[in-house]
């Protein structure tokens, strides 16, 4: 069953007279629990196709189905209920908050997004840590952690809330090779083990092979081919 | 609620000198407000204390028109025993009302035998006059703390002006309201210690003496003073006595009686009024701080976690909960800079007050300062910089809210 459907997405930035076309006209279906990539070079806009998935932007045109929900009319307050809910992020630059411990960070969404009672978050955040093999580090804050570990915390975050989908925009851009891997792998194991869908997007050829679906954007287009429809 | 106040806390703390210099700009301010407020307010109610209970009392009822020629000390304008009677009734029957004095009060010449010099003086039933002004006897200053028949009390100036010491017999001289003058001998009593304002330098004789000086036929009374149970309850019992007694017409159909608190009776009013209008200055001062630094702070927190806001919103927490986290901030800043100002401002009133400091106030000397902090006034401080703090924070707090995540991922 397909998890998000888009249809002829389009989107164009207007910066005074000046229009930009970022998407023109996309169209693919993803299933649930995929692991797809979106590759393509700076510009290409796989951020801005991610946004969109995310619920973070809206398209100029098009139609946006995720988790079965038209995402595109959603306002402000719904959009965040429907991403606390449904969507998880993992950034490029892990984005963990300094002042909570690792803990606290995988913590935060059930908190702040769900209001979890206590004992069920402690439950949820113990078994993630272990899956992201962070449970020594459980009590350490950012500052104390390598980038790796850090991105660990944030796949953990982003998992914590049981999403449907897992957005990771250029995830191990700010890792060496060696890093990028492990936790590529580890996404797929998590994957493997919780089956939700994890869509990247990324231009970093080393890994590419490790994906099961690879959507190729430039200029804006799906390249045909790629798995796009 | 209580993990919003802990990772409230917890950002508070990650700019720890920012966030101490703004909290002790808030403790200065509110430690500056409330002992501004306890010594002032402990000044002011001392020296109404001091005016009230030594001469002028709570309250004072007069005939129609005596206030407006109390300089002339009028005594055709006296009360007689018919319309005395009708005001006791009232006082009587007004449960807020603790004690009542009658008083004559008259005009004269003060003589030694040798010197002559001009006074004024009350006549006063020294049993009902210690009820009402409790504090009259603690101005003798040499003496005996009495108002007997045949004596006078002095007030200082003159005694010393006249080269009269207790013991010494005195003569007054007064004429009546039939235009006759009397003479009547005295011995002095006691010193009277001078007080400020208006009544605060007039002699005391027995009211049965000043009648007799006054040849008066049949009993009357210039004033009534009345002391309250409830000093707080003075404008209510006020608005009550007035009521009742302006139903008592005179035969122009305009109220017989006049009723006056203190506070138009003495010129401490007007100082009392400044203090109090400098304690709303003040305020305004603590307001003006707290609005400044905290907006401050919370618009520099803003702008440092804008891509920590993105990172929140994208995740999915409603504009409301970002809203409520900084609005936390500003609310915890405020309120631990207002407890603690307000702890050591507890603290200072008491060293103050450990320190036995004295001051001066026109011909009153070693004036004791017991400053007092009114738990309301503490409250009201506390409140005021809560609310201030929080209305501060509103501004940066809907900035945050309304931050679009992808801006805010995106910011530098």
């Amino acid at each position: 069953m397909a998890l998000i459907v888009a249809q002829d997405l389009k989107k164009t930035f207007r910066t005074g007279d000046v229009s930009t076309e970022a998407l023109r006209g996309v169209s693919f279906s993803i299933e649930e629990g995929a692991f797809v990539s979106f590759i393509g070079p700076s510009g290409s806009g796989k951020t801005t196709l991610l946004n969109l998935i995310g619920c973070l932007d809206k398209p100029s045109s098009g139609k946006l189905l995720v988790a079965g929900m038209e995402v595109t009319s959603l306002n402000g307050t719904d959009a965040a209920l429907f991403r606390g809910k449904h969507i998880g992020f993992i950034f490029q630059s892990f984005n963990l908050i300094p002042v909570l411990t690792v803990f606290e960070n995988i913590e935060y969404p059930l908190v702040m997004v769900q209001n979890v009672p206590a004992d069920r978050r402690r439950e949820a955040v113990e078994k993630l840590l272990e899956a992201v093999g962070m449970t020594d580090q459980r009590g350490k804050k950012p500052d104390q952690l390598s980038g790796g570990q850090k991105q660990r915390v944030a796949i953990a975050r982003a998992l914590v809330t049981n999403p449907d989908l897992v957005l990771a925009d250029e995830p191990t851009a700010n890792l060496d090779r060696d890093t990028a891997m492990t936790i590529i792998r580890l996404m797929k194991a998590i994957r493997d083990k919780l089956r939700t869908t994890f869509v990247f997007s990324t231009h970093d050829a080393r890994i590419i092979n490790e994906v099961e679906s690879v959507y190729r954007l430039e200029d804006g287009i799906l390249k045909p081919g790629d798995g796009g429809i | 609620m209580i993990n919003l106040f802990k990772i409230a806390s917890r950002n508070l703390f990650r700019y720890k000198r920012r966030t101490l210099l703004t909290l002790g700009l808030i403790v200065i301010g509110v430690v500056s407000v409330a002992v501004f407020v306890s010594v002032t307010d402990s000044f002011k109610n001392m020296m109404i204390g001091q005016i009230t209970d030594s001469y002028i009392g709570h309250l004072q009822v007069h005939r129609k028109g005596y206030i407006a020629a109390i300089e002339t000390l009028p005594l055709n304008m006296n009360l007689k025993a018919r319309a005395y009677g009708k005001i006791e009734n009232v006082l009587k029957d007004t449960p807020g009302v603790e004690a009542y004095a009658p008083r004559i009060k008259l005009g004269g010449m003060f003589s030694n035998f040798t010197e002559t010099t001009n006074i004024r003086l009350n006549g006063v039933d020294p049993e009902k006059e210690a009820l009402t002004s409790p504090l009259l006897m603690s101005r003798v200053l040499e003496g005996e703390k009495a108002i007997r028949k045949g004596a006078i009390l002095v007030p200082e100036l003159l005694a010393r002006g006249m080269k009269v010491k207790v013991g010494d017999l005195v003569v007054i001289i007064a004429t009546n309201k039939d235009g006759s003058v009397n003479g009547k001998q005295f011995e002095v009593g006691g010193i009277l210690e001078g007080v400020t304002g208006p009544g605060g330098r007039d002699g005391y004789v027995h009211i049965d003496d000043a009648a007799d000086l006054l040849r008066m036929e049949e009993p009357e009374v210039s004033e009534i003073a009345v002391r309250v149970k409830d000093f707080s309850r003075l404008r209510s019992l006020f608005a009550d006595i007035e009521g009742r007694l302006a139903q008592e017409k005179n035969p122009a159909g305009q109220p017989a009686f006049e009723v006056h608190t203190w506070e138009t009776l003495s010129p401490f009013y007007n100082i009392a009024r400044m203090i109090d209008l400098m304690t709303i200055f003040i305020k305004i001062m603590l307001v003006a701080i707290v609005l400044v630094s905290i907006m401050n702070v919370m618009i520099m927190a803003v702008y440092e976690r804008v891509r920590e806001i993105g990172t929140i919103a994208a995740m999915g927490t409603p504009p409301r909960r970002i809203l409520s986290l900084f609005l936390v901030e500003g609310f915890l800043l405020g309120a631990i800079g207002a407890i603690v100002g307000a702890l050591l401002s507890v603290g200072i009133v008491f060293i103050l007050n450990l320190s036995k400091i004295t001051f001066d106030f026109g011909r009153q000397t070693d004036l004791l300062l017991s400053a007092r902090l009114n738990p309301a006034d503490l409250i009201a401080v506390v409140g005021i910089v809560i609310v201030v703090a929080v209305a501060a924070s509103l501004q940066p707090s809907f900035k945050a809210a309304r931050m679009d995540p992808i801006r805010a991922l995106g910011h530098v």
